[in-house]
Parts: C-alpha cells; structure tokens; sequence
C-alpha cells in the first residue's frame, strides 16, 4: 500500500506533495500562501467572485435590523440546508430514518435539529413529569428513578460521534447511488453529550458482578430493547439528558437516552425508561434479525458493536461544484468507533499517490475528527478519495476489499473508502474506484 | 433511604483515612425502591430460555383469525408482505444474490418473536392483544414457516424449546472479532 507523502520539516512547499495537485498540508496555516498567490493561484472562483460587486449602500445597512427572537434559528438564505432522504416505512410517518446533510457543514459538531434519525415507532411525545427510569434484575434494589432524581446527580459532557450501523448501506449496491454525501454517508452526527455515568445508577442499584448484560428498553410504541455488554455500561456508558447543551430534541430521546460512545446507533436506546440486569443477552428484534450483518456465505455476525474508522470528503462532493480550476481546500470528517483518528489521506488520482491532509483540533476519540489539505486544480478530470486510520492502527478499507471478506448483502457497517470523480466542468459524482 | 451503602458511606466518612472500603463512593441515592408489582408490570422482556413468558397458551388456527384482523393489513396474506415486512419463506436463500430475511429464514430464537410482538405490534397500537393473542400469533407465524405443526399450542413451555431453522448460522462477534 502506498504511504502518504508527507514532507519534511521545514517551511511547507509549494511543490505537489502527491500527483494531480495535492499540496503541502500545512499550506494554508503558513505565510507561504501569500508566495502561493503571488505565483498565480486564486481561492475558489475567480469569475463568480468578479462578476458583480456589492451595491456600495446595501438595503440592510439603511434600515434598523430586525428583532430578538426567542429561539433562534438559522438564516432564511440556509433554508435549503436541512435533513436529506428522509423516508418511512410505508404507511407510518416516523418509521425509518432521515439524514445529516454532510457536504452543507463545516467543524465536526451537528447542529441538533440536523442530527440524523432512526426511529422504530415514530417519536414519541413523553411528559419528563411522568416518565421514570427503571433499573432491576440482577440487583440488590431495584431502583426507579424520576427525571427530576437523575438530574441532581454529577454529570459530565463528552464529544462523540453516534452512527446508524446501516448507513451507507447503499454503498453495497451493485452501482454507485447518484446522490450527495449526505444522502449516502447522512446517518452519523455528532454532539456534545451531558448526563450521568449509567456506572453510578448501577452501582447504587447494587448490580451483580456476575451479571455480563443489561438490557435497555425505550419508551416508544416499540418499547425499542437492546442488550449491551455490562463492560460497556461500566465503563463510558451515559445516562444523557444534554445534547450541544440543551435538554434531548424530542427525535434524540427526550427525557433521557442511553450513549454508548462509539458502538452502533441502535444500542443508544433513546427515550430511556428500562434497563434490566442479566446474566445473558435477550436476543432482542433488533439485535437478532435487523442489525445483524449477513455474510456472502449465508453466516451471519452478531454483536458487532463499534463502528469501524471511516471517513468521507464533504468539499468537493456531488453537488458541491468546482468552479474552474484554481486552489481550493478539501475538506471532509472522520471517524472511528474504536479510537481516535491518527490519519486521514487524500488522493486527487484515484489512490494511485496519496498525501497526508491536515487534522483540525480538537482531534477526540470516537469523535467526528475534521481533515482539510490544500489542492491545486489544474481542470482535468480527477478521481478524489480519502483514508482515514485510527488509534488502534485499523484502516480504512477499498470496497474491493470490504466486499471481498463481507460481500454485498450485509447491508451494515459499510465503511470503505469513497471516491468521488471529478468532470473537467467541476461536477463531482459518486463512483466505484 | 437508608440503604447498606449509604451506611457504608456514613462509616466511611468518619472514619476518614481508616476507611478500608474506598471502593465505596459517596453518590446521590434518589432512586425509590421498586416493589415488586412495579417491577412485574414493566418486565415485558422474555430470554431465549423463555424466562419472562407469561402464563396462557395459542394455536396456529386461533392465530389465523388475529393475523387477518390486526396483522395482514401491513404483512400480506399469510404473512407474504407488502406493504410492510414479509415474514413468511425465504428458506434457503441467504447465500444468495437475493437473501430474504424472514422469520423463517433468519430469526435464530422463537422467543423473539412472542417479545417483539407483544412488545410492539399491531403497529398502530402496540399492547393491545393479550397474553394468549400472542402465543397464537406467534404459533400462526411458525406455523406458516413450517417450524411448527398446525396443532402445536405455543406457551411458556413449548416456545423456548422451538429450534429456529438458522439458530446455528450466528457467529458472535463480541467480546472478539472474528478476523
């Protein structure tokens, strides 16, 4: 496999780091890029940015502005800026799941009402006055708890990433989907979450050390239940009540949820209001005939818990143009379930050479982790990917090689490298390369 | 509350340094007891050893009359599908281009499915049927599957002891990862 060139120490160069335009990382946090412009290169468009100037006394510089508001909300001009694929089940509304728009955002936080959804039964409309959590089984005391109870106990916040396992699940299919990155990478986000170590509850409960499981069960008209191992509980479970430091959107589990950084959505069992400690798991719907991951072989593997290292470039991706030729940056996230990232590479000629892309801090474990590296595009066509690798030295796979040892039945945990190709008239699209 | 650990806590802090139990944090406490009714009402979880199975008993023929009234309208007739998930066939196609994951095919436990069901379905008004709607549902559904007979009755004690045609083709991927 052909390693990431990464220059060496000293001032960045100007000098392509790998083929097709791929420059020094360290480009644009240098005063070099002033050498750069003066060489000739213009950021972004050169003929959009000429086209028109801005009247000298704008409409909104003659009038006072207009007045507080209660909640705020974004732009009317971000209005197209929402979540994407939405879809139900047939015949239900809240059945199914809908999307974060990837390649509209920028950092590494989700905005909350952009977080992606999956919901089993539609989201439920809970009173946090009537709503209790419920925890029993293998305990000395079963405890029940009010919302008012749990939320006088210490807290802390954690940034993680929370992935659906069945995302980019169309990635599987035997021709690239036409659609943004979103549409096809959209079921991860991540928060800022708040609440109390689920350690404490189930030590104040009185747990049996012998017990290996718990299950949790959600509040919807599912009663949503999955099995989680008792070492994850013990060890960086939330009982979470803040999400980007406010009280659960009701689609993120209002009152309360379960977090398990890192591991598969569907175990982050939202609106919280039961966990039972057991010696064995339950064998839940969901933990046996859905998030289950079939192999080509007709076997099956069960329990596959963390999300594999995986990353996506959000600029340039379908949808988001290149404006002729020029110096742009590319930028995009990364993730992984098991660590944090310790390298994301970009190839501008289809992974032919690779170089090393610029971490943004903060870099945090089982965190989206954002990449940028400057590029120089000379107009031609090209064919971008990105791979990223984690704490744990796990890369990011070809799909060749995923669908090698998986096949393409598995419908989750997909996490291969994308590549987007790119026409000579800057459109990007979705391709298998 | 007072409680054992709350004790233990008590003992330790005026012990201070001659407390030999620092395992025991000083936490909250504001969980209430639950008694044991509360704790039976909420328990709706069944293990694959049939540990949560309520008393009551369905066939295959009473399970018919409850899947055309409150099941068939999502799943088809005979649980064919369309709208919604098919849950009947699919025998035999795993390892191919078209696997159809049906409870037949695929669900590894029978207890699930009495769990699932009485746990979330009819859809639109989940914990509506009774005990005994259940087993016959569940019974109707098996049936159909070829899993059980016709006249087998489904209760807590034939359920668990119903092999699944794919029980075997799971391969645990925790606490290790299959390479």
């Amino acid at each position: 496999m052909a390693r990431a060139k990464r220059s060496s120490s000293g001032a960045p160069t100007t000098e392509p780091v790998a083929r097709n335009g791929l420059l020094d990382r360290r480009l644009f946090l240098s005063s070099s890029l002033a050498a750069l412009g003066a060489g000739g290169l213009a950021l972004g468009s050169p003929g959009a940015a000429r086209a028109a100037g801005p009247p000298e006394t704008p409409s909104w510089m003659q009038y006072p502005g207009g007045p507080f508001s209660a909640y705020g909300g974004p732009s009317k001009h971000e209005s197209k800026v929402t979540r994407v694929l939405i879809r139900s089940q047939p015949g239900t509304t809240g059945s199914g799941a809908s999307r974060t728009p990837l390649e509209a955002l920028e950092g590494t936080i989700t905005p909350s009402g952009l977080h992606f959804e999956r919901h089993h039964s539609g989201v439920p409309d809970i009173d946090p006055e009537q709503h209790r959590l419920l925890i029993h089984g293998m305990v000395k005391r079963p405890l029940i708890f009010t919302m008012d109870a749990l939320m006088r106990y210490p807290m802390l916040s954690r940034i993680h990433f929370m992935e659906c396992s069945g995302n980019s699940q169309l990635m599987y299919g035997p021709t690239p989907p036409a659609l943004r990155a979103g549409e096809i990478h959209g079921l991860v986000s991540c928060s800022e979450w708040t609440g109390v170590p689920l350690r404490m509850l189930l030590e104040e409960a009185g747990a049996d050390r012998a017990a290996s499981w718990l299950l949790a069960e959600g509040a919807d008209s599912a009663s949503m239940s999955r099995s989680v191992p008792m070492a994850k509980a013990m060890d960086d479970a939330l009982i979470a009540f803040y999400q980007n430091g406010e009280r659960l959107r009701p689609e993120n589990g209002y009152p309360v949820r379960l977090f398990l950084p890192g591991y598969e959505g569907n175990m982050s069992v939202k609106w919280l209001r039961r966990i039972k400690v057991t010696s064995t798991p339950t064998m839940t719907k969901d933990e046996t005939s859905r998030y289950t991951d079939l192999q080509a072989d007709g076997k099956s593997l069960m329990f596959t818990y963390p999300m594999d290292v995986k990353s996506v470039v959000t600029r340039p991706s379908p949808g988001v143009t290149l404006q002729g030729p020029g110096l742009y940056e590319v930028s995009g996230i990364a993730w992984s379930g098991s660590g944090t990232i310790t390298r994301v590479e970009i190839s501008a000629d289809g992974g032919q050479t690779w170089a090393e892309a610029a971490l943004t801090a903060p870099v945090l474990p089982r965190a989206l982790t954002r990449f940028r590296i400057p590029w120089k595009w000379n107009g031609a066509p090209a064919v971008m990917k990105s791979r990223a690798t984690d704490s744990t030295g796990e890369v990011q796979p070809t799909r060749d090689k995923l669908v090698a040892e998986h096949g393409t039945n598995v419908i989750f945990h997909y996490n291969a490298i994308q590549a987007w190709s790119i026409a000579a008239n800057g459109e990007v699209k979705n391709v298998y390369a | 509350m007072s409680t054992p650990s709350r004790l233990a806590v008590s003992i330790c802090v005026m012990a201070l340094a001659a407390c030999a139990a620092p395992t025991i944090r000083e936490t909250p406490n504001l969980g209430r007891l639950a008694t044991p009714a509360e704790v039976a009402a909420w328990d709706v979880s069944v293990a694959p050893d049939g540990a949560g199975l309520p008393p009551g008993r369905g066939t295959s023929r009473q399970g018919a009359i409850v899947y055309e009234r409150k099941c068939q309208n999502c799943h088809g007739e005979r649980g064919a599908g369309q709208p919604n998930d098919r849950l009947v066939g699919g025998q035999g196609t795993l390892a191919t281009a078209r696997p159809v994951r049906t409870i037949g095919s695929y669900w590894p436990y029978a207890t699930t499915l009495f769990d699932y069901v009485r746990r979330a379905m009819p859809y639109t008004q989940s914990h509506s049927l009774s005990d005994d709607e259940v087993y016959a549902v569940t019974a109707y559904l098996l049936h159909l599957n070829g899993i059980i007979a016709e006249s087998d009755a489904m209760s807590a004690e034939t359920l668990p002891k119903v092999k699944m045609p794919n029980r075997d083709n799971f391969i645990l991927a925790y606490p290790t990862r299959p390479k």
